[in-house]
């Protein structure tokens, strides 16, 4: 009874351990070791790391030279430079816009609440891709957009509007809004009403309490809403290819053009080694903040 | 002072829902405009279901919605199945040797930006092509299965964490076997977060294009990689009713399990009542 528990116990942890190991940790291994590879004119078109030769000496080759060639080059250093400005403001503009809206959800009456709550869902459910190329009939040269702002004499001839980075930090704010608002209702709606009663009642302005109160003990969901709008803003794919310029170069195409268009697959795994040293250096870095912030 | 600010408030609300609803209904209006300039509204024609009867007689359509189907629904049950073994190996198993490694692989697939995880499964599969052959649906569907599940582990760990360990453990003095334990008590009490999970990963792998791209072969074609190869060359009609009639579609799902949700919360608050006068 007690080792068919056990193992019991050893299939259930090893079942999903494997599969993670197998189909993520080891892919995962590959691109690092890939990453130090050099470019070769075969299938996979890398040159492999370990080679042995005729006296049955193993040899060990590893080359930096795929990332001094992307930390040295301006077109990579500015697609890093330009996602993690475009990542950045998208968050700031959607915490602007998804504050109040979460503040105003989490305060509605009872049944709004709920059907306020599903709004934000729903989006979410339908497909992200869609919802991106809505933006494409809008924004377009005879689109409704450029209709409106025609027919209410502010233009006289039609704007570009797609395909610039405009379009580019719309889409994001536009998909990644819902992702703000989660964290921010439920921080908003946990929020000790009381203090703020107590503050009114002792002379405190409600803007002034808001700021003091409200703000600062929020400040949880404001951290994980812009954490979780960031990280996949950076290395967006789908919004620049369809709503951006030629000129807007962000880190995700980068990758996938090195890999489906030059078919560098070391410089387009350098790329990906680079781009996740610094997500989690980001992540390391919030979470010491927030560590110190609560012991403080 | 107060009133302006919730008047602030309100003006946001409306602003915030209109921007994530107005090209979500233009969508579904220009569905039925007569013209072929997709966004042009023909005015001189009555609306039209014509880019509704186009979509259905697509065959690459057709095929792709199936494909993409098919492969949503097995990665949802594998995922489940996967997302439950680990959520019950992290909440019940407090210690395991290489347990910090098995969470960071359990949360990592989530917060990955898409081009890596996609760029990493390729070079995997390239690797094992003599092993399980040339890329294709069982590819695409072994990486959704990967990223959905982390996200179907979040949801069943947290519902697992909420029930009640005395009742396993009294089926366990009883003399009940682990398995039967699990059957008889656990899942019925995870039973809506299994399903939420399910529902969550088969969404996941229905609406993912980046790491599809990466890992899908020539032969296997899903719906969002046939939307996408054809957006990219500009906006198209049909795409406009397959959009609506995938909002429609999940609307209904949404109405439906949120006022099932509503419903199951009165009737929690009405016997909360009940008991209490009874006790009082």
């Amino acid at each position: 009874m007690a080792s068919g528990s056990r193992l019991g116990r050893w299939g259930v942890i090893a079942l999903p351990y494997l599969w993670l190991a197998v189909f993520f940790l080891v892919p995962f291994l590959i691109v690092l070791k890939i990453s130090f590879s050099n470019v070769q004119l075969s299938m996979p078109p890398v040159e492999p790391a370990l080679t042995w030769d005729a006296d049955h000496a193993v040899h060990l080759r590893l080359h930096l030279s795929n990332f001094a060639f992307v930390l040295s080059d301006r077109l990579y250093i500015e697609a890093f430079a330009e996602s993690l400005l475009i990542a950045a403001v998208s968050t700031v503009i959607s915490l602007l816009i998804g504050y109040p809206m979460a503040y105003g959800i989490a305060r509605a009456p009872g049944t709004w609440r709920n059907v306020l709550f599903l709004l934000v869902v729903l989006p979410f459910f339908t497909s992200f891709l869609l919802r991106v190329y809505a933006w494409m009939g809008l924004l377009g040269r005879a689109g409704p957009v450029n209709g409106l702002l025609l027919k209410l004499g502010l233009i006289h001839e039609p704007l570009q509007l797609l395909q610039t980075n405009f379009a580019v930090y719309l889409g994001m704010v536009y998909s990644y809004l819902p992702f703000m608002v989660l964290p921010l209702y439920s921080a908003i709606e946990k929020l000790d009403l009381t203090l703020l009663e107590a503050a009114a009642d002792l002379g405190c302005r409600p803007t002034k309490a808001f700021f003091t109160i409200t703000l600062p003990l929020t400040r949880e969901g404001i951290f994980a809403g812009c954490l979780l709008v960031f990280i996949p803003a950076v290395g967006e794919y789908v919004i620049p290819a369809l709503l951006g310029g030629p000129d807007t170069l962000m880190i995700g195409r980068v990758v996938w053009d090195e890999f489906f268009g030059n078919r560098d697959w070391p410089v387009a795994s350098a790329l990906a080694i680079v781009l996740l040293v610094l997500l989690s250096g980001f992540v390391l870095l919030l979470q010491y903040v927030q560590s110190r912030e609560r012991e403080a | 002072m107060h009133q302006r600010r919730s008047w602030f408030v309100l003006s946001m609300l409306c602003f915030g829902f209109a921007f994530l609803y107005v090209p979500i209904l233009s969508m579904i209006v220009y569905s039925f405009n007569a013209s072929r300039l997709v966004t042009v509204w023909d005015s001189a024609h009555s609306p039209t279901l014509v880019w509704y009867s186009e979509l259905f007689r697509n065959d690459e359509i057709m095929d792709a919605a199936g494909l993409s189907f098919r492969i949503a629904a097995v990665n949802a049950t594998g995922a489940v199945i996967l997302g439950t073994l680990a959520a019950f190996a992290l909440e019940r198993f407090r210690r395991f040797r290489g347990r910090g490694l098995f969470s960071l692989l359990t949360t990592a697939p989530m917060v990955l930006p898409e081009v890596i995880t996609g760029l990493s499964l390729l070079l995997l599969f390239v690797v094992l092509e003599p092993l399980i052959g040339a890329r294709g649906a069982t590819t695409i569907t072994i990486a959704h299965m990967t990223f959905s599940m982390a996200y179907a582990i979040v949801v069943i760990q947290a519902r697992l964490a909420t029930v009640d360990r005395s009742l396993e453990e009294a089926a366990m003095d009883l003399g009940a076997r682990p398995l039967k334990v699990f059957a008889v008590i656990t899942l019925p009490l995870i039973a809506p977060a299994i399903a939420s999970a399910w529902v969550l990963s088969f969404i996941l792998s229905w609406d993912d294009i980046v790491i599809t791209s990466f890992v899908s072969g020539p032969g296997s074609t899903t719906l969002p990689q046939y939307v996408f190869s054809k957006v990219r060359l500009g906006v198209s009609p049909d795409i406009n009713a397959l959009a609506t009639i995938l909002v429609l579609i999940v609307s209904v799902a949404v109405f439906i399990a949120g006022t099932v949700m509503m419903r199951r919360d009165q009737r929690r608050i009405r016997d909360a009542q009940i008991a209490l006068g009874a006790g009082g």
